[in-house]
């Protein structure tokens, strides 16, 4: 039942969740960053992510390389067809890179200022990017025959990829606080926590709306449940996922409710994915004949029996070294003289 | 105003990988060197070496950053900009940009952090074995890459499938694609390069510092360090860069005729021109100094062989001809000239003479600039030479772009790559500039390695009464830099 395409659609969707549960929390800790009052508690909350945020964005970087080898026509029409789109999010996390290594590199109140804006904006705007191409994925986008993208830039920022882009950031918002609270202590956690339940609530909200809003005006959102009724289970779990997320708060176990949230992102990926399968670009032109599959879009079968035994042989270590890299800097952020 | 997306889509590829391109041979290169010094702390415990070591880790870390931040453009602009290329080549050239991905870039960049902020939450050897694996990382990652770039040059392992209406490059054989006719001698000549820039790098500092009489006995250390290095890879680099030049002609004729300005095929040997400016409409290098024979002899062994010239080409495949014989002859001069400054500069440090030879110390801070040059334009010949292919002898450059691109749109991005790339650049070198300024610092010794035996402990109290170590900070003040 599962073929390699399956398979490598499957991989895809794992790399994207390992991006999205570990970027997340980076993107939110930036896009909260200004809320952080003074330089120390900023130079916390950049600490907080300063030795893993490079690392998590290599998944991202891995997804792209995994794309391009394993479905090319699809990496090909996405990236041409989002063209400005994705100059955005490319200029977005170059200057979160770069805002992150620099920030604490001069005294200077503006230099500092400069650094620290630059920061909170890239972490945002790269967050709701994320959301807008998922949104678009999921709604179809006009590509015509060969795989080409006939639409124009504003096409893409219709109402249900700017709700998707908005609740990523929210979700993700949500995700960083809950991970402050517990790389922080003291005050500073007593001021995150307040900011879990903000971000929580306008989360749910946000959820909610989405869920309604896909069921609306995503066409076919809901066919492979037909086809596959268990998958109504994963929706049950996504949502105990985000209903654990204040009871473990409430309880006080921060750790609990973070690996809540990376459930709810996780789930929320898996369902996104699931709906659009076997598409991984819908064609709002004419769905049946011009989208691209995980099948009229792969590599041959070949390449892609390569890559999966290239991916059983690499997966393992980077596993290994990733849970090594945050046992090292596991507890709370301390600032020494090597700190950013 | 009409713009053009293939032109620009060049210019911006161009721009955006010329700049990538100022980082990652420093951190290849600085890695090695990085690696051989916190080797020495372990093994004489001496704690000059660890802040040798955790100096160098800073002037790593900048340049591993924006590595990082401009190379994510790299990835991706394959699919923006040159969405039929993707198309034709992902079958072969995504999976080495995958492998690249999990092989090389999760270890680098996961144990950088242990690198940069782990001093004191991991011992001396953990450490150590980090920068190794850092090293390594950064090494594979180039291994990955010259693959994927040496099968556009030299394609081999493939075979051409038609496709949902359209042809591409489909694999046979994995390792033909690996060990493709030009791989293996380009990614040592990339390496190499890449060694010979981190060690000029490190040399560039430290004999400042020698002059300004700042870290003096630090500096001299690792001036010699890095001075074996440049010395073994410059001399390397020459035969690296020959063999690579007589696969250049045994499989890319045209380029090497272009690289070498030869029009005419002729009857006996061909001459090198030594300097000259080719002129494509004349079909002549003017200026020229030329030795007769030579580039037969240099291609064939064989002084009176011919060699094939760009007459055996139609002018419709071939590459600029004047832009790749200047940045090949630049490249070329500066080789030859890292292999005099370094040959000299070993005499006189055997000699004993080296560091009261002030001239060469300034001759050396200021050298710096050559293997960045040296590094920039090996890449134009290689990619300039190729053209007008993107894949040689298979996809054009000019059928290669993104159609549904419209060029305003690049040009807008061209725009913001321009104003953000001089930002970058401005603020690196003003960071790196204060970096080196501010120097070694004698705080961050704790000889970690030297406590960890009872012998290294005596040895630490000593010179701790000599006063070269200062107090061990545990934590610094808010406020404090980095």
């Amino acid at each position: 039942m599962i073929d390699l395409n399956v398979f490598w659609f499957i991989l895809l969707g794992v790399l994207l969740t390992g991006y999205a549960i570990l970027d997340g929390f980076d993107l939110g800790v930036g896009s909260l960053h200004l809320f952080a009052k003074g330089d120390y508690e900023r130079r916390i909350f950049l600490n907080s992510i300063g030795p893993v945020w490079d690392g998590n964005e290599v998944w991202l970087v891995t997804f792209g390389g995994a794309l391009f080898a394993a479905f090319p026509a699809a990496y090909a029409a996405a990236f041409s067809g989002f063209y400005l789109a994705f100059m955005l999010l490319l200029f977005a996390l170059i200057f979160r890179a770069v805002a992150i290594e620099f920030r604490s590199k001069r005294e200077s109140r503006v230099w500092r200022s400069f650094w620290d804006g630059a920061f909170f904006l890239a972490s945002a705007v790269a967050a709701i990017l994320f959301g807008v191409a998922v949104g678009n994925m999921m709604q179809g986008i006009p590509i015509g025959p060969g795989g080409e993208y006939q639409g124009t830039f504003f096409d893409l920022l219709r109402p249900y990829p700017l709700l998707v882009g908005a609740m990523t950031l929210v979700m993700f918002c949500m995700h960083g606080s809950i991970y402050l609270y517990l790389k922080t202590e003291g005050e500073l956690q007593e001021k995150v926590r307040h900011w879990i339940w903000g971000t929580f609530g306008v989360f749910l909200v946000f959820y909610i709306l989405t869920t309604i809003f896909t069921l609306v005006a995503v066409p076919g959102a809901i066919r492979n449940f037909e086809k596959y009724p268990w998958v109504w289970g994963l929706v049950v779990l996504n949502v105990l996922a985000v209903a654990n997320i204040p009871r473990s708060i409430y309880k006080g176990m921060p750790g609990q409710a973070f690996i809540s949230s990376a459930c709810t992102i996780a789930a929320l990926i898996f369902l996104f994915g699931f709906a659009l399968f076997p598409n991984l670009v819908t064609s709002s032109i004419d769905p049946e004949k011009f989208s691209l599959t995980v099948y009229n879009a792969a590599s041959s079968q070949k390449t892609l029996a390569i890559m999966r035994n290239i991916a059983f042989m690499g997966m393992p270590f980077v596993l290994a070294y990733t849970t090594a890299i945050y046992w090292v800097f596991r507890g709370k952020v301390r600032l020494t003289r090597f700190s950013y | 105003m009409d713009f053009d997306p293939l032109l620009l889509s060049r210019i911006q590829f161009a721009l955006t990988v010329a700049f990538h391109y100022l980082f990652p041979p420093l951190t290849i290169g600085l890695g090695v060197i990085m690696v051989f010094t916190e080797w020495q702390y372990l093994r004489t415990k001496d704690i000059q070496y660890e802040v040798m070591a955790k100096f160098w880790t800073r002037i790593f870390a900048i340049n591993f950053a924006l590595g990082v931040a401009s190379g994510i453009v790299m990835e991706f602009q394959f699919g923006t900009n040159w969405a039929t290329y993707s198309r034709f080549v992902g079958d072969v050239f995504g999976s080495a940009l995958a492998a690249e991905g999990i092989f090389a870039f999760f270890l680098e960049s996961g144990f950088l952090a242990v690198l940069v902020f782990g001093w004191d939450r991991v011992s001396p050897r953990v450490h150590f074995f980090s920068t190794v694996m850092v090293s390594l990382g950064s090494i594979f990652s180039a291994i990955w890459i010259v693959v994927a770039n040496s099968w556009q040059q030299t394609p081999a392992g493939f075979h051409l499938v038609e496709h949902q209406g359209a042809l591409r490059a489909e694999i046979t054989d994995f390792w033909a694609v690996v060990f493709n006719p030009s791989s293996m001698i380009r990614l040592s000549h990339v390496l190499i390069g890449a060694f010979i820039l981190g060690a000029f790098v490190v040399m560039s500092i430290t004999a400042y510092y020698i002059l300004r009489g700042r870290h003096v006995e630090m500096a001299k250390k690792s001036f010699a360090v890095a001075l074996a290095l440049a010395l073994v890879s410059s001399v390397a680099q020459l035969v690296t860069g020959h063999y690579h030049a007589v696969k250049v002609a045994e499989h890319q004729p045209a380029k090497l005729a272009a690289f070498e300005g030869h029009f005419e095929t002729g009857e006996g040997g061909a001459p090198l021109h030594i300097i000259g400016l080719p002129d494509q409409k004349e079909k002549t290098v003017r200026y020229s100094v030329a030795i007769p024979g030579l580039l037969s002899w240099l291609v064939h062994m064989d002084s009176s062989k011919p060699v094939k010239g760009l007459d055996q080409f139609p002018e419709q495949d071939w590459p600029p001809v004047a832009l790749s014989f200047v940045s090949y002859h630049v490249m070329v001069g500066l080789g030859l000239y890292f292999i005099l400054l370094t040959v000299v500069a070993a005499v006189m440090y055997k000699r004993g003479t080296l560091f009261q030879t002030r001239w060469l110390l300034w001759v050396f801070v200021f050298s710096v600039i050559g293997p960045y040059i040296s590094n920039q334009l090996g890449w134009m010949a290689a990619e300039v030479g190729r053209q007008p292919w993107i894949v040689y002898g298979l996809l054009r450059t000019s059928e290669a772009y993104s159609q549904s691109v419209p060029g305003g749109h690049v040009a807008t991005s061209i725009g913001m790559f321009l104003l953000i790339y001089l930002l970058l650049a401005a603020v690196w070198i003003y960071v790196m500039n204060d970096k080196i300024q501010h120097g070694p610092d004698e705080a961050d010794a704790t000889g970690a390695a030297a406590k960890e035996g009872l012998a290294g402990i005596r040895e630490a109290i000593l010179k701790a009464e000599e006063g070269s170590l200062t107090a061990t900070a545990e934590e610094e003040e808010e406020g404090s830099q980095r």
